[in-house]
């Protein structure tokens, strides 16, 4: 089936997430869709396929221009979206799940489904039991219980939304081959993703975004540096820094290694001195959140020390890390950094170790007004931290970092922030680092990371490279490595 | 606009109580009643006399110390549906007590303070189980504190027709009453004790200032509200649940030992009277401030004993003062949701 997108535009609040964007996707290929995190590419896929409404544009399959209302209503036109994390129901077997969100009577011939599923798998190879149940699954094996299931339902139009991450190389293998096959039948695909690697293999085309806009469209045969520097713009300076001293280890790891459900860290070994910033770049979940949270002792290592000022903290809590000066920013601040429904002065008054039973408000509202003072923020002591907007919210945050601190562990510090909250936090940032505390930051945004960081460490599925010297490093360099390319001449931590 | 959205914020209280007292109005029409009688000998019923009265405050004092206890729980975030069985197996505590000692030489007061004590520590005992099935069982403190309800009845019973029955017959009607010497002291003529009702009154209020002026209360408050942050603040959180079981246990305990020492003078199988359950809609009616617990728990004591009258003079089942509170508590939850959806459209259209 032809997809034709015209004139998308999709706005969430302030931020425009899709601006004016026009694709085709011709029936019988692979169309890749390449960016990076926040660059509008799973708000376009959403509004395909029926999560979201487009605020203005049309959609027109096959020349027809159609509203999708509902992703039922997306299956009803032939679009199936396969998610990022697949959308099934663990505890039931592999048949019911594919029997589920088909329109029919309230007696499912069981039989029959089981009948179709064995021959539709059978045609792509895969070796699915349906009578096992969905939990027992790895997540490459769910994923072709899904892409059966939209075919099954009828699906012509297959958006797959990063698929390659988590799965097995012969998974992967199985899945190209399938998509391919697919391709050949008249099926269109669309391949959403970041790894540079799988999309020149895989795409007849590539469409790259960047914060909400289409850069540009290529075919093959394609040129890597292109399309890195299509990703994330070419400009991109360094910041001024001052020289770090190499004694003064004031935290450590060695042979670390972590385990998440989708992801294993294996034998990381760092060292971090004493008013130093290092940057972990790499895309969404490659690694470096459930990196930076064991560093704070929010996740235990399965293996590897942790030291901290010399101290060995391995395996324990979160507090015992924080009365040794390590703290830990998150990214979403009113989730887990702040208390909604408490003042800035309660939360002073939480952060500051306690004196007594008694809270003496008075001096909390004084400690208030000399923070928000010296933070800047536009709020008073008695302002609940809901009704601050995000940039005040963040300086909030930073405020309540108590001294003297030895290492600073944040997630995207000025995500979703103007411009002057990102230098007056940066600034405060570095004030830090001037009174001997280390930073390590992950954020999304290489320019960033460039621009405030003295090593950077970059993440690729789970891998993580040896701590790169800025001055020596080149925007190219960081963006193929961010998306899977040159590995092989970089020793890994 | 300040003063103008308060006014707004009463107006609103006042239409819940508006259309609680309507729907009653509605359910007792059908029922075939004189709705303005019923609510006349309500009135009657609570505040007519001071015997009446009394009697209000008798069912006051336990209420008025469940619902100190679940404002804890509530500030921190939890639902203490298990306070039932708290009250229960407080009672229970101070009834093995008393038994322990009624044969002693031990000074009667010693007993009793002893007795109140144990009733605590009983409550708070059964409260710190239903906090364990969450905090290391991942059980929800909802089907938790509910089961352990069911068993503290089971125990109840199983005291009376068993190990504790009365001499002779075992009834339903409770376990051999204490000796006098044992009661906590009351008016005569009366089964209010003011003793009980000083310890409700200072219940309520060292939970007021545990809650409004002390650490403990504020990190009880960022656990309930944002237990992620409040850890990432440095708030130990598991134990900072427990504890708050643990004080409501307490203080629903003592609820339950006061109605042994001091109203039933006995073990009986309702021993629990439903206060935990009426504490929860006071708690949720008083929208978990303190402050406005001890006019609602009275209105509700006041209802509850008023209730008393209708069988007997207008064949009425007092089950319609249950109803009246129960709308009451929908209607007043209702109305603040649609309070806030109008103060957020007036808001965005400024």
């Amino acid at each position: 089936m032809k997809v034709e997108l015209r004139e998308i535009h999709k706005h969430f609040g302030k931020v425009h997430a899709n601006a004016g964007i026009s694709l085709n996707f011709p029936s019988g290929t692979i169309q890749g869709i390449l960016g990076e995190n926040g660059a509008g590419k799973s708000t376009l896929m959403k509004i395909l396929s029926g999560y979201f409404h487009a605020d203005r544009g049309e959609i027109i399959l096959d020349g027809k221009p159609v509203t999708i209302s509902s992703p039922a209503d997306a299956i009803h036109h032939g679009i199936g979206m396969l998610h990022q994390d697949p959308l099934d129901f663990p505890p039931m077997r592999v048949a019911d799940n594919f029997l589920l969100g088909r329109a029919g009577g309230l007696f499912p011939n069981r039989a029959s489904v089981t009948r179709d599923f064995k021959r539709l798998a059978d045609q792509f190879g895969f070796s699915l039991d349906p009578d096992s149940y969905v939990d027992s699954l790895t997540v490459g094996e769910r994923q072709q219980l899904e892409i059966l299931r939209l075919l099954w339902l009828g699906a012509r139009v297959l958006i797959l939304d990063e698929p390659t991450t988590g799965i097995s190389a012969s998974q992967k293998e199985m899945l190209f081959a399938t998509l391919k096959k697919l391709a050949e039948q008249g099926m269109t695909i669309i391949f959403v993703s970041h790894k540079l690697e799988d999309v020149e293999f895989l795409c007849h085309n590539i469409a790259v975004f960047r914060a909400g806009k289409l850069v540009g469209e290529t075919k093959p045969p394609y040129v890597t540096k292109k399309l890195v520097e299509m990703m994330f713009g070419k400009e991109i300076s360094l910041g001024a820094r001052q020289p770090v001293s190499q004694e003064g280890s004031v935290f450590s790891l060695r042979g670390i290694s972590i385990e998440e459900v989708r992801l294993k860290i294996k034998d990381v070994d760092l060292e971090v001195h004493a008013g130093e910033v290092i940057g972990l770049a790499g895309m969404e979940g490659s690694g470096q959140g459930p990196f930076l949270r064991a560093c704070a002792g929010l996740i235990r290592p399965v293996a590897g020390k942790v030291r901290v000022n010399g101290l060995d903290l391995t395996g324990k809590s979160y507090h015992v890390y924080k009365n040794n000066g390590v703290e830990f920013l998150p990214a979403a601040r009113l989730e887990e950094g702040l208390v909604p429904g408490l003042t800035l002065t309660e939360h002073f008054e939480l952060a500051e170790k306690a004196e007594g039973v008694f809270i003496n408000h008075e001096r909390g509202v004084k400690l208030a007004e000399q923070r928000i003072e010296s933070f800047n923020i536009k709020g008073t002591p008695l302002n609940t931290v809901e009704s601050l907007s995000g940039g005040n919210q963040q300086r909030a945050l930073l405020s309540l970092l108590r001294s003297p601190l030895s290492l600073v562990l944040i997630e995207h510090p000025t995500r979703g922030l103007d411009i002057e909250s990102v230098i007056y936090i940066w600034a405060k940032l570095k004030e830090r680092c001037r009174q001997g505390a280390a930073i390590l930051f992950m954020s999304s945004d290489l320019d960033e990371i460039l621009q405030y960081s003295d090593r950077i460490l970059v993440f690729f599925n789970g891998k993580v490279s040896q701590p790169l010297e800025v001055e020596t490093t080149s925007v190219e360099k960081l963006g193929e490595m961010i998306g899977g390319k040159g590995w092989q001449d970089i020793r890994t931590a | 606009m300040m003063k103008n959205s308060r006014l707004i914020n009463f107006g609103f209280q006042v239409l819940a109580v508006l259309l609680a007292l309507g729907v009653t109005t509605l359910i007792l029409l059908a029922a075939g009643a004189q709705p303005l009688d019923a609510y006349k000998n309500i009135i009657r019923g609570s505040v007519g006399s001071f015997d009446k009265f009394s009697d209000v405050l008798v069912a006051f004092i336990p209420l008025l110390i469940t619902v100190a206890g679940l404002l804890i729980t509530f500030t921190a975030g939890l639902w203490n549906i298990g306070v039932e069985g708290q009250i229960i197996l407080g009672a229970i505590s101070t009834t093995w007590v008393l038994r322990l000692l009624q044969d002693t030489s031990t000074p009667p007061a010693l007993i009793i303070a002893l007795s109140l004590l144990a009733g605590m520590a009983g409550g708070a005992l059964w409260a710190s189980l239903a906090g364990a099935l969450k905090t290391f069982g991942g059980v929800n403190e909802i089907f938790g504190g509910l089961g352990l309800n069911f068993v503290a009845t089971a125990i109840t019973i199983w005291l009376i027709f068993g190990p504790w029955k009365r001499p002779g017959v075992a009834s339903i009607g409770g376990t051999e009453s204490f000796d006098s010497p044992l009661w906590l002291p009351t008016l005569p003529e009366s089964r209010l004790s003011l003793w009980a009702l000083g310890l409700a009154i200072l219940a309520i209020i060292v939970i007021y200032f545990l809650l409004q002026g002390t650490y403990f209360g504020l990190r009880l408050k960022a656990v309930g509200k944002n237990s992620k942050a409040a850890y990432l603040l440095g708030v130990p959180t598991w134990q900072y649940s427990m504890m708050a079981f643990m004080i409501c246990g307490a203080f629903a305990g003592l609820a339950g030992a006061i109605q042994v020492t001091a109203v039933y003078h006995r073990l009986i199988g309702s021993i629990s009277s439903g206060y935990g359950f009426l504490g929860l809609l006071v708690a949720m009616l008083v929208n978990y401030q303190a402050i406005w617990a001890v006019p609602v728990a009275l209105f509700f004591g006041a209802l509850n004993i008023g209730g008393i009258q209708l069988p007997i003079i207008l064949k009425l089942d007092s089950s319609i003062t249950g109803i009246l509170q129960g709308t009451l508590v929908l209607f007043v939850l209702m109305v603040e949701g649609a309070r806030q959806r109008f103060m957020k459209r007036v808001g965005d259209r400024q």
